[in-house]
C-alpha cells in the first residue's frame, strides 16, 4: 500500500491508472482494499495518494515561497514533484522536509534552469530560515571565558541557529520583497477586481548577480538577516568548522586590521553569535 | 472516565488544542481554560520561539501532549533518538498522560505524514500492543491511543475497528483517546452504526476524548478539523460520556482557526452535553446500547 500510496499523482490529481508493471491500477489495488456502495477500491486509495501529494507539496509551498517567485509556478510545481519523488519525508517532523533541497537542485540542473545559480541561493537562504526558527541556543560566550585560556588553543563556536551563507544574488532582499507582495495578494483578495489584478500581476524582478555573504540568525526569538564583510564571514566560518582563535583569524587574510577584528568580535558577542563548544 | 490509571489520575475537564494563531491572544489576555493540548513534534526542537511560547504556556496552563508520528501500527521499531527528544519534552511539559494514534505511517524511516488504517488482525493487534508497551516503559508516563478517522478498509481485517481497538488497548494495558468524530466519520465511511463502536470498547480504559468537524463530500466524509463540531458527533458525544463518565475533552480545530474565542466557546458547548449525558447516566447507570 505505501508504495502505491507514495506514487506521484496522474494528471487532475488522479492516482495513476497502471501499476509499475503494467497491470490495471484498479485490479492492484483491489487484490487488498474493500470497497464500498458509493467508492471502488481505486477510489478509496486515491484519496490516501491525493492527501499524501497534497500534504507534502503545501509544506514545499509553505516553506520555498521565494523559490516558487523565482522559478514561475508551473516549474516549481514540477520541481516540488521531482524532489519529492526523490527525497520522501525521512523525518519525523515535516520541518526537515527541504533539508536535501539544496543537494537535489546540484545534481538535477534540469528542473530550475536556466536559474540554476539563483535557485541554489534561494533554497539554501529558505532552509537556513527553517534552521534559525528552531535551532538551540548555547550559553553564550563572555569576556571572562577569553582571559582563561591561551589564545592559539582557545577553540570558540557558533551558535547553531547562525547560518553562513556565500551568495552569488542578493536573495535577502528578493524574498522579502516576495514576501511583502505575497502579503498583499492576501490582502488584496478582498478588496476590487482592479486591485487584486494589480497585486496578483505584479511580480517581483530577478536578482542580479552580486556576491553576498550573510548570516541568517536570531536575536529574542526573532529572524534576522545580516550582510557581513567577506573577511568577517571568513573567521566566522573558521571558527564554526572548529578552527583555534588565532588560525581563525588569520583566515582573514591581510589587510584586515586589529581594530576590525575586535569590532566584530564585539559585535558577535552582543548578538551572543559567540558560544563554547561542545 | 473521570480519573484513572490512563490519565495519570487526573481531572482535567475541557480543553483545546495549542495552536499557532491564537499564541498571542493567550499570552497577552490570559483566558481562563481547562488545559491545553500541544502536538509534541512541533515542540521537538532544540530552542527558538516554540520552546519559548511552550514555557510561557505551561507557567499558567495544564498541558497534555498529543503525538501524531509514533506510529504505533508500523512495522519500524520505534526510533531511539525520536524518543529521548520525546522524553525529554515529556520532562519539560509534565504531562500526566500521552496520546498518539493506532495507525501506521512510516515503512522504513519513510514517514508519509498521514495516519493511515491498520488491517484489524490478532497478528497487527499483538504486535502494536508490544509497541506501546516498549514506548510506554521508555516515556514512563500512562499512554492512551486514539482510534482514527479511515477512508478504506482490508480485506484481510479478522474483526471490527472497535474489537481490534479494544484488542490492541487489553493487551498492551494501556488507555483510549476516543476520538468521537472519527467513530462518526469511519461509521458512514464504512457503513457501521457509530453505537455498536462505543457499547463494544472498554469504557473503563478511556482517558480522554476528542471532538472535532469533519466535511461531507457527496461520496465520504473527511475528517478536515476546520468545522465546529456537528450536530450527530455531539449526540455521540453525550453517549459517550454516559458510558464512560465525564472524562477530559478536547475540541480539535487544526485548519481555517477562527478566533480564540469562537473555538472556545464551541468547546465550552461539550458542557451541555456533560449534563445531558449525567441525567441519563442517572437514570440508567448501566450501559445501554442504542440505535444510530
Ligand atoms: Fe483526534
Amino acid at each position: 500500500m505505501h508504495r502505491a500510496l507514495v506514487r506521484p499523482l496522474a494528471p487532475g490529481n488522479r492516482m495513476q491508472s497502471r501499476w509499475t508493471d503494467g497491470r490495471p491500477m484498479a485490479d492492484v489495488v483491489a487484490e487488498f482494499i474493500k470497497p464500498n456502495d458509493r467508492l471502488t477500491a481505486f477510489d478509496r486509495l486515491e484519496i490516501y495518494n491525493r492527501m499524501y501529494w497534497f500534504r507534502l507539496i503545501d509544506s514545499f509551498y509553505e516553506d520555498n515561497p521565494g523559490l516558487r517567485a523565482a522559478l514561475g509556478d508551473r516549474k516549481f510545481n514540477q520541481l516540488a514533484i521531482a524532489y519529492l519523488t526523490k527525497h520522501p519525508s525521512r523525518s519525523f517532523t515535516l520541518r526537515n522536509l527541504c533539508g536535501q533541497l539544496e543537494t537535489f537542485i546540484r545534481r538535477e540542473p534540469r528542473w530550475t534552469a536556466p536559474h540554476t545559480a539563483l535557485a541554489l541561493d534561494i533554497a539554501r537562504f529558505e532552509w537556513a530560515q527553517t534552521v534559525t526558527f528552531d535551532e538551540a541556543m548555547r550559553p553564550v560566550l563572555t569576556a571572562a571565558d577569553f582571559g582563561r585560556t591561551d589564545p592559539s588553543r582557545l577553540r570558540l563556536g557558533l551558535q547553531p541557529h547562525v547560518t553562513l551563507l556565500a551568495l552569488q544574488h542578493p536573495v535577502d532582499t528578493y524574498v522579502i520583497a516576495v514576501k511583502k507582495r505575497d502579503s498583499l495578494r492576501s490582502e488584496a483578495s478582498n478588496a476590487t477586481t482592479s486591485a487584486r489584478h494589480a497585486a496578483r500581476t505584479r511580480k517581483v524582478a530577478r536578482p542580479r548577480r552580486e556576491r553576498l555573504w550573510l548570516a541568517v540568525h536570531r536575536v529574542e526569538n526573532r529572524m534576522y538577516y545580516k550582510r557581513l564583510e567577506a573577511p568577517a564571514f571568513k573567521i566566522l566560518v573558521a571558527l564554526r568548522d572548529g578552527q583555534p582563535l588565532v588560525r581563525a583569524v588569520a583566515a582573514a587574510g591581510r589587510g584586515v586590521t586589529p581594530a576590525q577584528v575586535q569590532d566584530w568580535f564585539a559585535l558577535w558577542m552582543q548578538l551572543g553569535w559567540i558560544c563554547r563548544r561542545k | 472516565m473521570p480519573a484513572n490509571a490512563f490519565n495519570g489520575r487526573t481531572d482535567y475537564g475541557i480543553g483545546l488544542g495549542l495552536r499557532v494563531p491564537h499564541y498571542s491572544h493567550i499570552l497577552e489576555k490570559k483566558p481562563v481554560v481547562g488545559w491545553f493540548e500541544i502536538i509534541s513534534e512541533n515542540f521537538m526542537c532544540d530552542g527558538g520561539r516554540p520552546l519559548e511560547v511552550l514555557d510561557r504556556i505551561l507557567e499558567q496552563y495544564r498541558v497534555v501532549q498529543h503525538g501524531v508520528s509514533m506510529y504505533f501500527g508500523s512495522a519500524d521499531k520505534p526510533d531511539r533518538e525520536h524518543l529521548k527528544r520525546l522524553k525529554a519534552l515529556v520532562k519539560r511539559t509534565n504531562t500526566p498522560w500521552l496520546s498518539d494514534h493506532l495507525c501506521w505511517g512510516s515503512v522504513d524511516g519513510t514517514y508519509t505524514h498521514d495516519l493511515l488504517p491498520m488491517p484489524y488482525t490478532l497478528a497487527a493487534a499483538k504486535r502494536t500492543a508490544a509497541k506501546i508497551r516498549r514506548v510506554r516503559d521508555f516515556l514512563e508516563v500512562p499512554i492512551c491511543v486514539e482510534n482514527v478517522s479511515s477512508y478504506a478498509e482490508f480485506h484481510v481485517s479478522e474483526m471490527t475497528e472497535w474489537e481490534f481497538l479494544s484488542e490492541v488497548v487489553e493487551r498492551a494495558d494501556c488507555g483510549i483517546l476516543l476520538d468521537v468524530n472519527n467513530i462518526y466519520v469511519s461509521s458512514r465511511n464504512h457503513g457501521f452504526n457509530p453505537y455498536d463502536y462505543l457499547n463494544g470498547v472498554p469504557h473503563h480504559r478511556v482517558g480522554q476524548m476528542h471532538i472535532a468537524g469533519h466535511t461531507k463530500f457527496e461520496k465520504y466524509l473527511l475528517d478536515t478539523h476546520d468545522h465546529p463540531v456537528l450536530d450527530p458527533v455531539w449526540k455521540l458525544y453525550a453517549e459517550a460520556t454516559r458510558l464512560c463518565g465525564v472524562t477530559a475533552t478536547l475540541l480539535e480545530w487544526d485548519d481555517r482557526i477562527p478566533s480564540f474565542d469562537e473555538v472556545h466557546d464551541e468547546a465550552l458547548k461539550a458542557n451541555e452535553f456533560i449534563a445531558d449525558a449525567k441525567t441519563a447516566r442517572k437514570k440508567s447507570p448501566s450501559p445501554r446500547s442504542r440505535a444510530a
